[in-house]
């Protein structure tokens, strides 16, 4: 995994609140490998909706575009981390919304991608912002926890597990097998303590 | 880091933090446990962990805690004449679980059906147990008073490599329901106002505990129903302290302890309950004898009412993005604002998911449609083989088919469209499932969430109904 200190890139806007991962990958385009790439299916049916404002991300201003900006409780719903490829895959490094889904927000760190979070009111001066909209870039700073923009910054929060995670780009498996020897105590006494705890697969009586 | 030797403290506990305390096998400085984990439950969509695994040419750490279950990809008809694709997913699955000696309930297998069925039903999902499965409903297995939730496929992969999974100790919320539920109402009803009222985020970052006399008094489908809705709050997972209801479930289940280990277990798992004093980071009360059938007019779970309401008018909100985002929902949904909600015409109906595909939610349909046709078409897919033989047993197939509803295998189906069993776009259906997102059903599809009893008042009139009056009519 890449680390991620700090970003300097266009940030795209997209006005909506509960931006589930149906929306950001519909379930019809989960049966292939990652390694075909996700990004082309980034939020596909909104992006043909002509009325949406997911339109921007195709308009040659947002173009490079590594930072989205939305909403509250965004990428609710579905577990999918195919969710996460196809915002990774299009080139996207930092989501800033006002919520997140639990688990979405576990899954983009996994793959690099900060969920920056920040106040409603802040989300939607972020949206609002002309510069933003013309495509100009903005600053994420992850050390500091503040976003610039153009001469003004606004702090955003970050769990410090996820924040420590992204800036060294590590992996949890490494991590928990210098466990191992942790883990095969809990076991031993687990197996007392909660003997009823297996699966049994002896025939019911 | 510190390594647990069991908690030395006397504070009073919740549920939630007694299921958590016995699992922690690490405490990290930064607030991340390491937590043992009971059961890993697999589906079509592993394979991008699988793939992870692969990668880094690791074994599956404990197969005989890991269960592999075809649902999400397999066909309701015509099971012999499998798309290539959707046949690949199914095979990969297998592949992968024969690969790494996993328990598979495949397409064959008699206990073949919704990962959140089937487990459940085998007495696989027990009291105190944690949970993990690469799909966020997951949390249906609260229901037993275990601490269940989904994850992504980097935490499936995690899982599946060393059986334990890092955590933060989440916030806990209490969900107080008492009184008697109205005619005509049932969990589907709770869970759909609870999350209109406290939002499809409200509930992020905590795991919910349900509690109250009305909870006591639901069944295993009902008390399965309500959890597995509370990742549509937000919630991590949600839970009920297990109780006699749960372990006469659970008694001669398949995979359960048996004989004296079953009275034994019975024991240990009567402390599963939060502790008087215990306190939790938030108190939410209904009052159940207030509720009436509830349904969704909209593009998230939040946006529910009762039958009796009208859709809202964005004119009227002052508040700009929630105004927006009322207006992009009806637009989207073909709806005005003030329309009365019993007043909207259906195209079609869906009864199945995971969310009410039991015997009860199906028997429940069945009560409404008995001797009568629909008017519109529609879709009944039991959440198992095994319900779909119970089913069968007790006539209500007939009932279905009867009603001219077509009767189908058990997967999830309509639910979310992976198998081909779509909502075409534009068309507007009631369903007994959990996400009436955009094209959640399939591109353009509309759905109204509600109960089995609601949809199948809908199925009747073609429009939405609220069933009580339904039952007035036939009474006359
Ligand atoms: S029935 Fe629907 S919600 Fe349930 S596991 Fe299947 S796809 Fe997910």
């Amino acid at each position: 995994m890449t680390p991620l200190i700090v970003l300097d890139a266009k940030a795209c806007p997209l006005p909506l609140d509960n931006v589930d991962t149906d929306q950001l990958i519909p379930a019809r385009f989960m049966k292939r490998p990652r390694g075909d790439g996700y990004g082309q299916f980034l939020l596909h049916d909104l992006r043909q909706d002509a009325a949406s404002p997911a339109r921007l991300l195709d308009q040659d201003a947002f173009k490079g575009c590594e930072i989205l900006i939305a909403g509250r409780n965004f990428g609710c719903g579905s577990s999918r981390e195919a969710a996460v490829y196809a915002l990774a895959d299009f080139g996207f490094r930092c989501v800033i919304a006002s919520g997140f889904g639990d688990i979405f927000a576990s899954n983009a760190v996994k793959n690099g991608v900060l969920p920056a979070l920040v106040s409603a009111e802040q989300a939607e001066a972020l949206l609002a912002d002309d510069s933003i909209r013309q495509g100009a870039p903005i600053r994420i700073d992850l050390p500091g926890q503040h976003i610039r923009i153009g001469n003004h910054s606004i702090d955003f929060a970050i769990d410090p597990v996820w924040k420590t995670q992204l800036l060294n780009g590590w992996d949890d498996i490494d991590m928990t097998v210098s466990y191992a020897g942790a883990i095969a105590r809990f076991n031993q006494s687990d197996a007392l303590a909660r003997p009823w705890a297996q699966p049994d697969r002896s025939p019911a009586q | 880091m510190t390594e647990r030797a069991g908690s030395l403290s006397s504070r009073p506990k919740t549920l939630i933090d007694k299921i958590w305390d016995a699992h922690v096998i690490v405490d990290r400085e930064d607030g991340q446990s390491l937590l043992w984990v009971d059961r890993h439950l697999l589906h079509e969509g592993s394979f991008h962990a699988f793939d992870q695994l692969a990668k880094r040419q690791a074994r599956l750490h404990r197969p005989d805690l890991t269960f592999g279950i075809a649902d999400h990809y397999v066909p309701t008809r015509n099971r012999n004449a499998m798309q290539p694709e959707i046949k690949r997913m199914v095979d990969q699955l297998t592949d992968n679980c024969a690969r790494h000696d996993v328990t598979l309930f495949g397409l064959d297998d008699p206990r073949q059906g919704i990962v959140h069925v089937t487990i459940p039903a085998q007495g696989l999902t027990l009291p105190g147990n944690i949970m993990v499965c690469g799909d966020s409903h997951t949390s249906t297995h609260g229901a037993f008073g275990a601490y269940a939730f989904g994850i992504g496929a980097s935490e499936v992969a995690h899982v599946m490599m060393t059986q334990t999974i890092w955590q933060k100790r989440p916030k806990a919320m209490r969900v107080t329901v008492e009184g008697a539920l109205p005619e005509g109402t049932g969990a589907k009803d709770i869970a759909l106002h609870l999350i209109a009222s406290i939002g499809a985020d409200g509930a992020q970052g905590h795991a919910i505990e349900y509690a109250g006399s009305t909870i006591r008094a639901l069944s295993m489908e009902g008390r399965l129903t309500l959890c597995n809705l509370s990742i549509e709050a937000g919630a991590r997972l949600g839970l009920i302290a297990p109780d006699d209801t749960t372990f006469a479930c659970l008694r001669g289940k398949p995979f359960a302890p048996k004989g004296d280990a079953f009275e034994a277990a019975v024991q240990a798992w009567h402390s599963l309950r939060s502790d008087p004093q215990a306190e939790f980071d938030r108190e939410v009360t209904i009052d159940a004898s207030a509720l009436a059938p509830t349904l969704t007019w909209g593009t998230t779970p939040e946006q529910a009412l009762p039958i009796s309401a009208s859709t809202p008018d964005p004119a009227t909100i002052q508040d700009a993005a929630r105004a927006r985002t009322i207006s992009d929902a009806l637009d989207y949904m073909g709806l005005k604002p003030n329309q009365r909600l019993d007043s909207i015409a259906i195209d079609r109906v869906f009864i199945g998911s995971c969310t009410n595909s039991r015997i009860e939610d199906l028997r429940s349909a069945a009560a409404v449609l008995e001797g009568k046709r629909a008017t519109v078409p529609g879709l009944v897919s039991p959440g198992s083989a095994a319900v779909k033989q119970q089913a069968e047993a007790e006539g209500l197939d007939r009932i279905f088919t009867a009603a001219g509803l077509e009767w189908v295998e058990a997967g999830c189906s309509m639910c979310v469209g992976m198998n081909g069993d779509l909502v075409p776009a534009g068309e507007r259906c009631a369903s007994t499932t959990n996400r009436n997102f955009k094209g959640r059903q399939g591109p353009g599809s509309r759905t109204h969430l509600m109960s089995p009893a609601m949809v199948a008042a809908a199925a009747l009139t073609g429009h939405l109904t609220d069933v009580r009056t339904l039952a007035k009519v036939s009474h006359r």
